[in-house]
């Protein structure tokens, strides 16, 4: 900051500055462009659109805040989007994280074969999400799956996984755990960077191993461990794909029985490129910009037990 | 004297009991991860007979192995396996393309207040990309590009916070004397930037490459927008046409899906150390 106000009040620099400013901005002159073109442009425009009735065909025409009003007082199906994506953050994301963080402390016990079990994890995770969501779709099938065979073979009754409203929200978060390898091998990856001898020491003076995990192991990978909820509470706010193969039906609708898997992404698409509405969708996209922000700012203000320990 | 004997093979045996917890849990968990690809390739080779029979056949007697071939012709798989390898290509190209010379900027070229300019940049990572979905979209309709695959290929061109980010640690850690030698030298920055930087950093942009080119392949939401000529789709849009027909043929779905996984997996198995690499780089970003 310190540095910028100095450069304002003496805009004068040096003549070998002034190069350096003018070839170093031609050099990130895509990443302007980029800035603008993509990102702070279009923000304000769904801004602007927010605030309008806009089906594409007519121009838009202003409306005020009746977009908002609306979904807020009288959208029910907006309603369920926003409960079912918090389920999916609240539940979900800590659910797959605590798991995640289980088995990279398992692989991180030094057994053998250690590269096999990497890949065998991280498979899922690069494949293509349609080609694997349609394996679950007939894993998960009410009448053919074999997680039903399964079922039947133990002596309990079948269950809707995807056609029970109770059902669908843990079925999908149970597929992805199967998604979540590069989180585990992102976890891994900091473990085996945590320094030995701090748990040798630790050891020597009589601490057993959840001890070492939790007052050792765990503060030295924090920082880690804060990325990936940072990163993934922004991405499971935008969940769509698997939920939208899951329950996409013949004609071209998604969202389940009763939009018991209605997510938040999932209704905007409808509303603004299947319904056309797209100052009502650009409402509903501000308003996810607002959580995803608050989401954010709130996690950074509670970040105190992120240890940040000095490079060697 | 035997207290501590004692003692000792305890720990041995308890090493043991833990070591051998720890493999059975790995294993089963080994097999659960596995047991849906077995169950999509298995599934891949049943008889449309098979496929309802129940209890399933966990290995089909007479695997069809046409079921591949004929996968490929129910849809047009070629067609939309290669354009997605096209915008794939073109994405993987835009970003390295573009993410290098502005982490150079960023990074080897010390003009005042490009600290900041980067903070600002690296915010855009967190923003939802549905928040300049509908804009963007509009834009690429005036533009006359939706149908076409411009408006997927086009944006890599600027940049991508964060593989500007990977490939600007990458680069704060070359020594700056190395450019100051080639600068007295009488190299420009565009020399410095093609004969020296470009050749370290190859290990990096080589995992840019990867992971940009895995993401796009991935992608659905993208094509599932601007792609709206059936003959355009990518492979992901693809496998949603068995959804749509009517007697859903689950053999060829499956056997068209295994295809369209192969290309990841097998880039996996011939990438894995740059992979292994690119997973511990996002890590060190906390």
């Amino acid at each position: 900051m310190y540095q910028m106000a100095f450069t304002f009040r003496r805009p004068r620099l040096s003549k070998q500055q002034r190069r350096a400013l003018i070839v170093g901005l031609l050099f990130i002159s895509p990443a302007i462009i980029g800035f603008f073109v993509f990102n702070i442009g279009p923000i304000v425009q769904s801004l602007q659109y927010s605030f309008t009735r806009y089906n594409i065909l007519q121009p838009p025409r202003w409306v005020g805040l009746n977009n908002y009003k609306f979904l807020i007082e009288s959208d029910r199906v907006f309603r369920i989007g926003i409960s079912n994506t918090l389920y999916m953050v609240l539940i979900g994301l800590p659910i797959h994280l605590v798991f995640n963080m289980l088995m990279a402390l398992l692989l991180n016990t030094r057994i053998k074969g250690l590269s096999l079990y990497r890949s065998i994890f991280y498979i899922p995770s690069i494949t293509p999400v349609v080609a694997s969501t349609i394996v679950w779709l007939w894993i998960f099938n009410g009448q053919f799956g074999i997680l039903n065979e399964f079922l039947k073979f133990v002596g309990l009754p079948p269950i809707g996984w995807l056609t029970d409203p109770k059902w669908v929200k843990p079925s999908l978060i149970f597929m992805g755990a199967w998604f979540g390898g590069n989180t585990i091998l992102i976890y891994l990856a900091s473990l085996q960077d945590v320094p030995y001898d701090l748990l040798e020491s630790a050891e020597l003076d009589g601490a057993n191993a959840i001890q070492k995990t939790f007052r050792i192991t765990l503060p030295m990978i924090s920082p880690v461990i804060f990325y990936t909820i940072i990163v993934n509470v922004i991405g499971y706010f935008q969940y769509f794909t698997e939920a939208w193969v899951m329950t996409a039906t013949r004609d071209g609708s998604a969202g389940g029985v009763a939009n018991s898997a209605m997510f938040y992404s999932m209704y905007l698409y409808q509303t603004a490129f299947q319904q056309f509405k797209m100052g009502y969708a650009s409402a509903q996209a501000w308003i996810l910009f607002m959580i995803v922000l608050i989401a954010t700012v709130f996690l950074f203000k509670t970040a105190g037990w992120v240890y940040y320990h000095a490079e060697d | 004297m035997t207290a501590s004997i004692h003692w000792r093979e305890n720990r041995i045996v308890q090493d043991r009991i833990k070591k051998a917890i720890a493999y059975t849990i790995v294993i089963i968990m080994a097999v659960a991860y596995i047991f849906p690809l077995y169950w999509l390739i298995v599934t891949a080779l049943k008889t449309d007979v098979e496929i309802f029979q129940q209890p399933p056949p966990i290995f089909p007697p007479n695997p069809q192995w046409q079921n591949f071939g004929e996968s490929t012709t129910y849809i047009p798989f070629w067609r939309y396996m290669w354009n997605t390898i096209v915008i794939s290509g073109l994405t993987v190209l835009g970003t390295v393309l573009s993410c290098t010379f502005i982490a150079y900027g960023f990074a080897r070229i010390r003009w005042p207040g490009r600290n900041i300019i980067f903070l600002i940049y690296l915010s855009t990572i967190m923003l939802p990309s549905q928040v300049t979905l509908i804009p963007l979209y509009l834009i690429f309709r005036d533009l006359g590009w939706v149908g076409t695959f411009l408006p997927l290929v086009v944006p890599h061109f600027f940049g991508n916070a964060l593989y500007v980010f990977l490939l600007r640690q990458f680069l704060l850690t070359i020594p700056l004397e190395l450019s100051d030698a080639a600068k007295i030298d009488g190299a420009s920055e565009l020399g410095i930037l093609w004969y020296i930087m470009i050749p370290l950093m190859r290990p990096a942009l080589a995992v840019v490459a990867l992971f940009t080119f895995v993401q796009t392949y991935r992608d659905f939401l993208g094509p599932l927008i601007y792609l709206q000529n059936q003959q355009d789709w990518t492979i992901s849009l693809g496998l949603k046409l068995f959804q749509n027909m009517y007697g859903a043929q689950w053999q060829l779905m499956m056997a068209a899906s295994t295809l369209a996984m192969l290309p990841t997996i097998v880039l996996f198995f011939f990438t894995q150390k740059t992979f292994t690499r690119g997973i511990a780089l996002t890590g060190l970003k906390g």
